[in-house]
């Protein structure tokens, strides 16, 4: 496959920035969207030019960070997959490809296309965990907790933390993201005891980090690599109300 | 900040009250439009007038209609603060962006639309509601020994224009398009989202959405065509 790339290049968090269009020939259709990229950057560094920075990791869709807006898509056109997991046959030979960074306030360009997702960490930290203090690990079967439950809680964990959900919302709105890590604790007898507090102290740190609110679009459930539900969001305006009108926090 | 103004001020305490001051709307409509398709009884504009002057001066309407007056404003600022705050969150936008193939478009141009009722509802207002409180044009007649304006002659004299029945008709439009994502996104955003209840919720929307925009503007057509007559 021939193909033309336009890719976001910057320099630094203070650049400006601009598009750059790239020629990659022979690109088989059974590499990964990663591996096309560093066949081009092989031949970037070969030339002496500085290659295309992107984050990535594990290659297998479980880390979450291979971030990249492909043709307007989070991820690019597949659904429930990472980039790594997007292979080159779902493009044609010949095709125009427009790569671009995660683009949110709370998501600054650090260099081409990686952001800076610590908006997200400090979210967590703000109140996603379970403070168990003391003790040694409780058997694993001694809580009883129904299937469904259980499977729910599972389905909220299984995101990853990517980003998707802000890139494709129209607000850049972190309500996915944060209302599933609300949500996997929420659900839970473990995560019972810290919900009032964990749900507003979270809710306050998003809203801090400058991401949008949530208009409902659903465009971030639809990009989502875990296709996490937009049930948690409905959940997490129940816990949030709940908390302010029944926590001791005034 | 108190904990109530801190979760009124919140993107999800202005959701919620988006929603709040929507659903009361949308209940509005269905009592506005029972009104109004009493301009479409074959009587001289009897029951439209009855109706009309009952409305205005029944102590527990002009309550409630000025509490609708309120939450319009209401619903129309928050929006404006929410459009803010949303674009605020990117300041650089997307050179390509697909939004089409995640989402609807009535879902990404609630701001959009809403201006466009906005400005229906200030220009219906000036033409309507301020005629028939303020002003000295709307004529009179006399319904069972009452005297009392004649708000059909009125109504009807404005939609012989045909400029003025298809501008109404177009902001029926909008209004369906504003309503198709909002009335059951009104439901989402109060935290109700259920397997039970959400395939009837969506239909319910879209059945709202296309009916009750598609009887406001029906009556502006029949009216300009019984003028054509
Ligand atoms: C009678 C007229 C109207 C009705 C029945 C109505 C109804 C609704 C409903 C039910 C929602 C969904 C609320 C939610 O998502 O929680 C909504 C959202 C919205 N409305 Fe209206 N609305 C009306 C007029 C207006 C006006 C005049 C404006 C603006 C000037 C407006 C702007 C908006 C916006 C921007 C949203 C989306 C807010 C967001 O999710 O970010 N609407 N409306
Ligand atoms: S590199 Fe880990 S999810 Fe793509």
């Amino acid at each position: 496959m021939n193909l033309t790339l336009h890719i976001w290049r910057q320099k630094n968090s203070t650049d400006k920035g601009g598009f750059k269009a790239y020629e990659v020939s022979n690109i088989s259709p059974d590499m990964s969207f990663l591996e096309m990229i560093d066949v081009l950057n092989e031949e970037l560094t070969h030339k002496g030019e500085d290659p295309v920075h992107f984050d990535h990791d594990c290659r297998e869709g479980i880390c979450g960070t291979c971030s990249m807006v492909i043709n307007g898509r989070p991820h690019g056109p597949k659904q429930a997959i990472t980039t790594c997991q997007l292979h080159m046959r779902s493009f044609n030979d010949g095709d125009d490809i427009t790569i671009e960074p995660w683009r949110a306030k709370a998501f600054p360009v650090v260099k081409d296309l990686i952001v800076d997702r610590s908006a997200f960490d400090r979210i967590i930290q703000a109140g996603g965990y379970v403070s168990i203090n003391t003790g040694g690990a409780p058997d694993a079967n001694e809580i009883p907790i129904p299937k469904r439950i259980a499977d729910e809680a599972m389905d909220a964990a299984a995101c990853i933390g990517c980003g998707a959900c802000v890139a494709a919302c129209k607000n850049a709105s972190a309500m996915l993201f944060t209302s599933a890590k609300i949500s996997q604790l929420a659900l839970l007898p473990q995560g019972n005891t810290e919900r009032h507090s964990r749900v507003e102290k979270m809710i306050w740190q998003m809203e801090e980090e400058g991401f949008g609110a949530c208009t409902n679009t659903g465009a971030c459930e639809a990009e989502c690599p875990k296709e996490i539900s937009l049930v948690h969001i409905a959940r997490v305006h129940r816990e949030y109300m709940a908390a302010k009108v029944s926590s001791h926090n005034v | 900040m108190n904990w109530f103004l801190s979760a009124l001020t919140s993107g999800i305490g202005r959701k919620v009250i988006m929603s709040l001051t929507g659903l009361f709307l949308i209940l509005f409509l269905v009592i506005h439009l029972a009104g109004n398709l009493q301009l479409l009884k074959e009587d001289g504009g009897v029951a439209f007038n009855e109706y009309s002057h009952f409305m205005a001066h029944n102590p527990l309407i002009q309550f409630v209609s000025k509490a609708n007056f309120f939450f319009i404003l209401l619903h129309a600022f928050v929006s404006y603060t929410l459009y803010i705050k949303n674009k605020n969150a990117r300041p650089v936008g997307y050179k390509v962006s697909a939004g089409s193939a995640n989402s609807s478009w009535s879902s990404r141009s609630m701001s959009l639309l809403g201006t466009l009722i906005f400005i229906f509802i200030l220009l219906h207002l000036r033409g309507f509601w301020y005629e028939f409180k303020y002003g000295t044009e709307v004529t009179s007649t006399v319904v069972n020994g009452v005297e009392m304006h004649n708000a059909y002659q009125w109504v009807a004299d404005a939609y012989a224009n045909p400029l003025i029945a298809t501008f109404y008709v177009i902001s029926m439009l909008v209004l369906g398009f504003h309503l198709w994502h909002g009335f059951s996104s009104a439901f989402q955003s109060l935290g109700l989202n259920h397997v039970k209840y959400n395939g009837l919720i969506k239909l319910a929307g879209k059945f709202y959405a296309i009916a009750v925009p598609a009887a406001f503007a029906i009556i502006p057509v029949l009216l300009y065509l019984k003028s054509l007559s």
